[in-house]
């Protein structure tokens, strides 16, 4: 018996100061393993008579259990601890800074369209397309601008070369020419699938797009963008314009109550013509929509000129409507405050990352417009 | 245009404030620029006198002055030689900021004298360029404002719209303002003055179209000179500078009925006619501006026996102008065609007060009553008699009356104005009434139609009466408004924000020379007037606008940049000359990383391509990589066309060194360009549910083959024909190593693959499995020779 104390006082004392599993492993060998002290003493059962195994057999029997359970605790422990010193081998320094991610941005007038596109399409206006490079009928003459008119000459026209026959092409000075294709239906369909072709009354669609003129200071540059719009129906009239255009300022500034002015102006293709002022104050240097005693104009408008719509094969006494046309770019810098509308075309990434939106700020009308 | 108050005043009878005039000129159309007030600007000056003037004690030129002011008797030290007992003047007190010099007066001793203010010269109140001594007014109440004293008074600017050249005489502002209910329109129609002799010179208009009317008359023994000093203040006051009598009297005309006129001095006429006529090849006229012209057919010239004399309706000449010692004076007025002054003001680069007004077009009845009023004023100024009015030819026809129902105001402007309040606005406007016809006046040639008539009368109402009508509604599609395109674009620009690049909206014109490294340049496409000649040319392709950024940026620091662009291309000048570019630029310029991982590079683009065809809805799986076919600009063997069948749908790649290096930018660039027209429309169905989706139960296995190809098989092409081997069980097949070098002859490579196995219907045996490998393999040998390595 007293070999058996002492053998287990020997291994227990060796598993708990067994630095390592390694180690540990070497005492189990050593008294479970095949040629184990402890497996020794279970193959000498065999050998002794029933007496004898009676007594030998559950004190030999649980010697190994306890043995086994000593070693099995003690595992756990070292496999901890050696866990854990790995691991706090293998940290990291986590202010190193991640990979770099490139950070888009859609550009503010782009933003802008896309507002100003919903706005509108929440009105039923549908879009219209035309090309940049316009023939005189469709920027001029249609729009009831007379050959060599005064009015012409406003515009800073764009020209290219004569033709064969001396015929000069234009870049158009408003997107007003898409309005005159969407009005007029002829019997050729338009020259490519996307741009606009002629509907028959009523009509509701805005054109936005790329316009020209040859002008450039801290106010104009030699291309802008406009977005125009066109309401043809039986009894539309100034009082129609005077809400689709409060409605538009309201929702596009995202202000209650903003205060704008109708005034008269003139255009050739409009008549009566009008444009709109916001209330603003730009005493700080920056302008504040909404707020002050200035006006700031903003949109040109009126009622379809009746010379247009004949020019279009619309009869005026039986269709009338009205069109207005904003600078989308003027807008976005009333809207973001961008100070110099040449910045808008130089394509500084410090600006463009500046003033850009995230590819995820797509104006909708649940979440708001900006 | 410019007025001031007291000239309306001779036109409307009126108590309105500058403030109200203005307010009621906006909303009546007439767009107000700028009012320069003077009477704010010197408000804290006023009359006063000196009582008493003595030598300063220290300083010889100063004297010291006892000035009675609205602020009572005040010491002031003054340096002006004429400051004297009894001058009246005009003082500044302290705390006063002078306009002339910049300063605000403090109480300082001037030489040991303290002065508590200022006397003050025309210069310090910038009445006047230079000035000699302080002012010297005549006796006038202690206290009498300055802008007052000195008859200052404000200025109204405003912008002309060009259907209302009548708003280029201040009588014409009246009518309207008069409409608008500010006042009373005086009657200010002049007696005609009967001639006392018949005109000696005679009028020709063998022109009729450059000229077709012409009145003139004769004044005799007149005296020019300066005008008086109300002629030359009112003038002074919108910035023209008095001349003479004479000549005075014409821009008064000019400004004050929008009548221009012309005085010839009749000693200088030669040959006793005038005639309106077209130029001869080599005429030249020495105009009064000083410059000389060179006369073409395309000019009418006023001629007398000599030649040409001026040019009709834009300027006269210097060689029957009036001067100092003009005895006899021909007044012109005349009427000249509108579209051939505004080209002959294009044509010689002249913008006078005449060529304005009668390119906009003159009143056609205000010939002779511009003869009348000239003659008043001359008669009334210069002296001598007047001849006959002669006149020559005949004006324009007048418009027709137009057939209007008041009704029809509301009809067009939701206005409701009672049909007599129409019918008396557009009376006070000067248009006559007869039931329901209603004739334009003579002056109101811009108005052709019921629409114009309607316009007339909502202005004067005012815009502000206008009501808030909702849009009807109208049936619409419940799809959305954007066509397919349309959206398409506003997905390619938001997936593309979303991968990492900025948006950029470049010119859609480049220059020619940098439009011809990209296949444009065109001379069709060239403009004939460009805003600056690196702006001449349409682009070709969206990709230049984002290298120069690129080389924009990198000057400024900032080399790297992902750029992109969604915008016009032209090919022509014709409307399907035009195609949508989606563009973009990679120049990988960041700093190196820490983990040494690679940065970004021509794949990365081709994935950042790859992934906005997937965004646009393009067939990707179909699209197939063509190198070696690209276009100049492009680096050779990096740069490729993803192609649908035979269309080409986007190019990218490399862009060619010396592309860059003419475009002075630093490369590497790695680009691509789609162009979103050559991409077919997604379909719009009608059922909205996606296909349905099998999820298989049995696990995909994996099986890696490497084959040896020639060096210049394209890996797409072996990949494809690895995945066409079965198109049943063969899910994807991944290329996961290229390898050259040893073991590998010369002139070949390894490209090894990874096929993905998605058994159907039950787990493959390995036989099945053997045989489908050896399909693979026999499919890469057949499809592009490849053997397979061993």
């Amino acid at each position: 018996m007293t070999d058996l104390a002492t053998l287990e006082t020997n291994l227990a004392a060796r598993i708990a100061v067994a630095p390592d599993t390694a180690a540990l492993e070497a005492v189990r060998l050593d008294a479970l393993g095949k040629t184990g002290a402890i497996s020794a003493l279970l193959k000498s059962l065999g050998a002794m008579n029933a007496d004898e195994r009676k007594v030998q057999g559950p004190a030999i029997n649980g010697l190994r259990d306890r043995v086994a359970t000593a070693v099995a605790q003690r595992k756990t422990l070292l496999e901890a601890a050696e866990l854990d010193a790995r691991l706090a081998a293998g940290r990291l320094d986590l202010s190193l800074p991640a990979p770099p991610r490139r950070k888009g941005a859609v550009h503010p007038t782009m933003q802008v369209m896309d507002e100003m596109i919903a706005i509108f399409a929440e009105m039923g206006f549908a879009l219209a397309e035309g090309p940049d490079i316009e023939d005189d009928f469709h920027n001029f003459t249609a729009l009831n601008f007379p050959p060599k008119h005064p009015a012409r000459e406003m515009h800073d026209t764009f020209f290219f070369p004569p033709d064969a026959e001396g015929v000069r092409k234009v870049l158009r000075t408003h997107t007003s020419p898409v309005q005159v294709r969407a009005m007029q239906r002829t019997n050729t369909p338009p020259a490519a699938p996307w741009i606009a072709a002629g509907q028959a009354p009523p009509i509701r669609i805005i054109s936005p797009g790329r316009t020209y003129r040859c002008d450039s200071d801290a106010t104009h540059t030699p291309m802008f963008h406009q977005i125009e719009g066109l309401v043809i129906d039986r009894d539309i009239h100034m009082g129609h314009l005077k809400w689709t255009l409060d409605q538009f300022i309201a929702r596009f500034f995202e202000l209650e109550g903003v205060v704008t002015r109708f005034r008269p102006h003139h255009f050739p293709f409009t008549e009566p013509s009008a444009e709109m002022d916001v209330q603003c104050d730009t005493s700080g240097g920056e302008v504040k929509i909404g707020q002050g005693t200035e006006w700031s104009e903003i949109v040109g408008c009126g009622m379809v000129h009746p010379n247009v719509l004949r020019n279009c094969g619309i009869d005026p006494d039986e269709w009338q409507g009205f069109a207005f046309g904003f600078g989308v770019d003027r807008l976005g810098r009333l809207k973001y405050g961008m100070p110099d509308l040449r910045d808008m075309f130089a394509s500084d990434v410090r600006w463009l990352a500046h003033y850009g939106f995230s590819a995820f700020a797509a104006p909708n009308p649940a979440s708001g417009l900006s | 245009m410019k007025f001031t108050l007291s000239w309306l005043k001779e036109h409307l009878d009126t108590t309105a404030t500058v403030a109200e005039i203005v307010d009621a000129m906006t909303m009546a159309g007439l767009e107000v620029e700028h009012v320069s007030d003077p009477a704010a600007k010197l408000a804290a000056f006023t009359v006063a006198k000196v009582i008493d003037a003595v030598q300063h004690p220290n300083a010889d030129r100063l004297r010291v002055c006892q000035v009675d002011t609205v602020d009572g008797r005040k010491e002031i030290v003054c340096g002006a030689p004429n400051a004297r007992a009894g001058l009246t003047t005009i003082y500044a007190p302290i705390g006063a900021f002078i306009p002339g010099s910049g300063i605000t007066l403090e109480p300082r001793a001037v030489r040991g004298v303290i002065s508590n203010g200022m006397l003050c010269s025309a210069a310090e109140l910038e009445t006047a360029e230079e000035s000699d001594g302080i002012l010297e007014l005549t006796e006038l109440p202690i206290g009498t404002p300055a802008a007052g004293a000195l008859g200052l008074e404000a200025v109204i600017d405003f912008e002309v719209t060009p259907n209302r050249p009548d708003w280029l005489g201040v009588a014409g502002i009246a009518r309207d303002l008069a409409a608008a209910g500010l006042g009373l329109l005086k009657d200010t129609a002049v007696t005609p003055t009967p001639g006392v002799f018949p005109c000696p010179i005679d009028i020709r208009l063998p022109a009729p179209d450059a000229c077709p009317a012409f009145a003139g008359r004769l004044i005799r023994g007149v005296k020019n000179g300066p005008s008086p000093a109300w002629l030359q203040q009112r003038l002074k006051a919108i910035g023209l500078r008095p001349i003479s009598i004479l000549v005075d009297i014409t821009n008064l005309i000019t400004y004050d009925r929008a009548r221009p006129l012309h005085v010839y001095d009749a000693a200088l006429v030669s040959g006793g006619f005038i005639e309106a006529r077209l130029g001869r090849a080599g005429e030249r006229v020495a105009a009064l501006d000083g410059k000389t012209y060179q006369v073409t057919p395309e000019i009418c010239v006023i001629a007398d026996g000599s030649g040409a004399i001026g040019l009709g309706g834009v300027m006269g000449g210097t060689s029957t102008g009036c001067s100092e010692t003009t005895t006899d004076v021909f007044i012109e007025s005349a009427w000249f065609d509108p579209i051939r002054a505004a080209q002959t003001g294009r044509d010689t680069g002249i913008a006078s007060d005449a060529q304005y007004r009668f390119a906009r077009g003159v009143d056609p009845e205000s010939l002779v009553p511009g003869v009348e009023l000239a003659t008043r004023l001359i008669l009334d100024l210069c002296g001598g008699e007047a001849s006959a009015v002669v006149v020559a030819g005949e004006t324009p026809t007048p418009r027709g009356a137009i057939d209007f129902d008041p009704a029809y105001v509301r009809q067009l402007s939701g206005l409701d104005v009672a049909p007599e309040r129409t019918l008396a606005i557009l009376t006070a406007l000067g248009f006559t009434v007869d039931g329901r016809r209603v004739q334009p006046p003579s002056w109101r040639r811009d108005v052709e139609g019921k629409a114009d008539l309607v316009e007339e009368v909502a202005r004067i109402v005012g815009y502000g009466d206008l009501p808030d009508v909702p849009l009807p509604d109208m049936p619409r599609a419940v799809g959305g408004v954007l066509t397919a395109r349309q959206a398409r674009i506003r997905v390619g620009r938001r997936a593309l924000a979303a991968a990492g690049y900025l948006e950029t909206v470049g010119w859609s014109f480049t220059a020619r020379h940098t439009a011809s490294l990209f296949g444009g340049g065109q001379p069709k496409l060239v403009l004939e007037n460009p805003i600056a000649t690196e702006l001449d040319c349409m682009r070709p392709s969206a990709l230049i606008g984002l290298i120069e950024a690129v080389g924009r940026n990198a000057k400024r620091g900032f080399k790297d940049a992902a750029l992109f662009e969604i915008g016009p291309v032209f090919a022509g000048v014709e409307p399907a000359d035009q195609r949508t570019s989606i563009a973009a630029v990679l120049s990988p310029g960041a700093a190196q990383r820490w983990d040494k991982a690679p940065g970004d590079d021509l794949f990365t683009l081709k994935a950042d391509l790859l992934n906005l065809l997937e965004e646009l809805g393009a067939p990707t799986a179909s699209l197939r990589t063509a190198q070696g076919e690209t276009a100049a600009w492009w680096r050779p063997g990096r740069a490729a066309e993803l192609r649908l069948g035979k269309v080409a749908v986007a190019a990218f790649g490399e862009v060619h060194p010396a592309t860059l290096k003419a475009m002075d930018v630093e490369g590497p660039i790695y680009a691509f360009e789609l162009w979103l027209d050559a991409l077919p429309e997604p379909k719009r169905k009608t059922a909205k549910t996606k296909s349905a989706l099998t999820l298989s139960p049995l696990m995909p296995l994996t099986r890696d083959f490497a084959f040896v190809v020639e060096k210049s098989v394209a890996a797409e092409d072996l990949v494809r024909a690895v995945i066409g081997a079965d198109r049943v069980l063969i899910a994807a097949a991944r290329v996961f190593d290229v390898y050259e070098g040893a073991g590998v002859v010369e002139g070949q490579k390894s490209v090894a693959i990874e096929v993905t196995i998605q058994p159907r219907d039950k787990t493959l045996a390995d036989a099945e499995i053997e045989a489908l490998s050896s399909k693979i393999i026999a499919a890469a040998v057949k499809a592009v020779g490849a053997v397979l390595r061993g």
